[in-house]
């Protein structure tokens, strides 16, 4: 397994986490783009060593790339893509809505932020 | 035969989502399409179990692939007790939808159905599925319907759980999706009859790591503590229906994987952690639920709860826990669905279910007030509904391992549970009710046909407290096999 590729799943694990923790679903968005290239990557990192392309007759079996992590990753892909589709509605829904993207506290949280006597619910505006 | 049967739970809903997409516009139609495919895979799931009882398991390659790198769908006796189960459930919970969805309350009908067969089929998938990345892309189809079925309406308190539900289900995939990569990286295969073989001879340390992380995956999507905040605050926010098969099913997904796969790969030693979450899981969910004061809210936290309950008979790591924890789901499912729809009826009278402005529905409906006992004192555990069945098989299994402390918890939090169910009884059907009453606008036909689903779902729950003893034998047996691997295994590669 390659150095550089573990090196790589990291760091785009630990961004794509950092980012999550925003409010700002714009940013979430990049955050789970990120983990989705991590667990890509990682997927590919445990099929083995590189090698040709992995396609029928055209080099000796033993030099090919291991072509099963190479299909689950393209689904994985394929998945991600359309849930990043799917989020970026969501925020514009919510800014059609509210003016911005941001992710509400939910109502437990606020009414025990209400009970404390602090109302702004841990948005801050 | 056997291939088409399997397959057909699969391709059938889907076929009618499809189907249902195209003639959208024409509510009839639609309708019939949407209620054949779901009838069609209910159906083919119960010659499943009756074949699979029978003969024992039954695993097809798809595309004729060897299990090492094709896709297989595997029949065991787990997945065959657990998938009429589910498939009859939506079925009934679409059925409700054609009543309620003409009222204004309702889930967007040329969407919902359609929607609802994708799940349907994701769910099936996620059931017979024999390889870790086809559970993903089943968990993802379930996901991804759930997503728009939640948000569909577009409202704001939608949009604000939604986000929510979506971020912390999609974290969950993509941990998924490392763990799939961490698991193909130490055994070099993803096939769980490979992985019963494999994992088991892995060092401990590698083995620990990967049923931890599975734990928190599969954790996550059934709502176990402390993974659940997003549970109780997205599911009141959806129309009734889709609560409805949200509550009764995708959690118990969830679990259902956690069962498969950590049985199967023999992760003995994670039971006493399993044991702790699952004890904080049942006293937070129940306590959670006392605090509230709306029906929707109530029921969801009892989703939380009663994870736990099914969370110990895996963690005893015992044949008759594991059965425990098969008979659970199997009366869960149902049960929870049907509260739900009781919810959605409780607001179709009264327009809420906030327990402040509901009252006197037991004098003014009182099969209402019928259909929502029996399965409210089921879910708390009483004689002689199917609850009560279910909690004795996991209490007794953990009463035989001397399991001291996590059997009294369970039985607190079976009180707490009874406790919140009498804080519904009186806020909804005693009392008066209320002066500014305003039931949503819907026809007596509407209501028939939501009432005849309720009423079905109910006699579904007093089937299965009728038929416990059989279902628990073969609970049993599903369970022996799923501890024991061989039958699997051998199915699987033969």
């Amino acid at each position: 397994m390659s150095f550089a590729l573990v090196l790589a799943v990291g760091a785009l694990t630990a961004v794509g986490l950092y980012l999550i923790t925003a409010r700002s679903l714009s940013r979430i968005i990049l955050g789970f783009s990120l983990l989705g290239h991590a667990a890509v990557l990682a997927l590919i990192a445990a099929g083995g060593p590189a090698g040709e392309a992995p396609l029928a007759g055209s080099v000796a079996t033993s030099e090919m790339a291991n072509p099963l992590p190479q299909a689950l990753a393209l689904t994985a892909i394929v998945i991600s893509f359309g849930l990043a589709l799917f989020l970026l509605a969501l925020a514009k829904r919510q800014q059609l809505l509210t003016g911005d993207d941001l992710v509400e506290d939910d109502i437990e949280d606020r009414r025990i932020a209400q009970l404390d006597g602090s109302n702004d619910g841990g948005r801050a505006a | 035969m056997m291939n088409w049967l399997i397959t057909g739970t699969i391709i059938a809903p889907l076929l009618a989502a499809a189907a249902g997409l195209a003639c959208g516009s024409v509510p009839k139609t639609r309708d019939a399409v949407t209620l054949l495919g779901l009838a069609t895979a209910a159906a083919s799931s119960f010659a499943i179990l009756i074949e699979v009882a029978s003969n024992g398991p039954v695993a097809i390659r798809l595309g004729g692939w060897a299990p090492e790198l094709g896709i297989v769908l595997v029949a065991d006796l787990f997945a065959a007790l657990i998938l009429p189960v589910a498939l009859t459930i939506i079925f009934v919970v679409e059925l409700f939808a054609i009543g309620q969805r003409r009222t204004a309350w309702g889930a967007n009908p040329q969407l919902a159905g359609p929607l609802l067969g994708v799940l349907t089929s994701g769910v099936s998938l996620a059931i017979l599925t024999g390889d870790l990345f086809t559970l993903f892309v089943a968990f993802e189809l379930i996901l991804v319907s759930s997503y728009v079925l939640l948000t569909h309406q577009g409202q704001r308190a939608q949009i604000r759980a939604g986000m929510t539900y979506v971020v912390m289900n999609l974290l969950a995939s993509t941990l998924f999706l490392l763990g799939v990569a961490f698991v193909y990286s130490a055994t070099g295969t993803i096939n769980l009859a490979l992985l019963a073989e494999r994992v088991p001879e892995l060092s401990d340390g590698v083995r620990l790591g990967i049923g931890a992380w599975f734990f928190v995956v599969f954790g996550t999507k059934a709502a176990m503590f402390p993974l659940f905040s997003w549970l109780p605050d997205s599911y009141p926010t959806a129309p009734t229906t889709i609560t409805a098969v949200f509550a009764g099913l995708l959690t118990k997904i969830g679990i259902y994987a956690m069962i498969r796969f950590h049985t199967l790969t023999g992760m003995d030693d994670l039971g006493p952690v399993m044991l702790v979450v699952a004890g904080i899981t049942m006293v937070v969910g129940a306590l959670g639920a006392l605090a509230q004061d709306d029906v929707k809210r109530i029921l969801s936290f009892h989703v939380i709860s009663q994870i736990g309950y099914m969370l110990m008979g895996l963690g005893l790591f015992s044949a008759a826990g594991t059965a425990g924890a098969i008979l659970f789901l199997i009366h869960h499912m149902p049960v929870k669905t049907v509260l739900f729809l009781v919810g959605g009826l409780i607001a179709n009278h009264q327009g809420t279910s906030a327990l402040g402005r509901t009252g006197g529905l037991a004098a003014k409906r009182p099969l209402l007030a019928v259909l929502f006992a029996i399965p409210a004192l089921s879910l708390a555990g009483l004689p002689p509904f199917s609850g009560f069945t279910a909690k004795f098989a996991v209490l007794a299994a953990g009463i035989e391992q001397n399991a001291a402390i996590i059997v009294t918890v369970a039985l607190v939090a079976g009180a707490l549970t009874l406790l919140s169910m009498t804080k519904i009884w009186i806020g909804v059907f005693w009392g008066e009710s209320p002066a500014d009453e305003q039931p949503e606008p819907s026809t007596r036909r509407n209501r028939r046909t939501m009432y005849f689903a309720t009423g079905l779902a109910v006699v579904g729950t007093l089937l299965i407290s009728t038929f416990a003893g059989p279902l628990y034998e073969l609970s049993e047996r599903a369970a022996d096999d799923l501890r024991d691997g061989v039958t699997y295994v051998t199915e699987v590669q033969r």
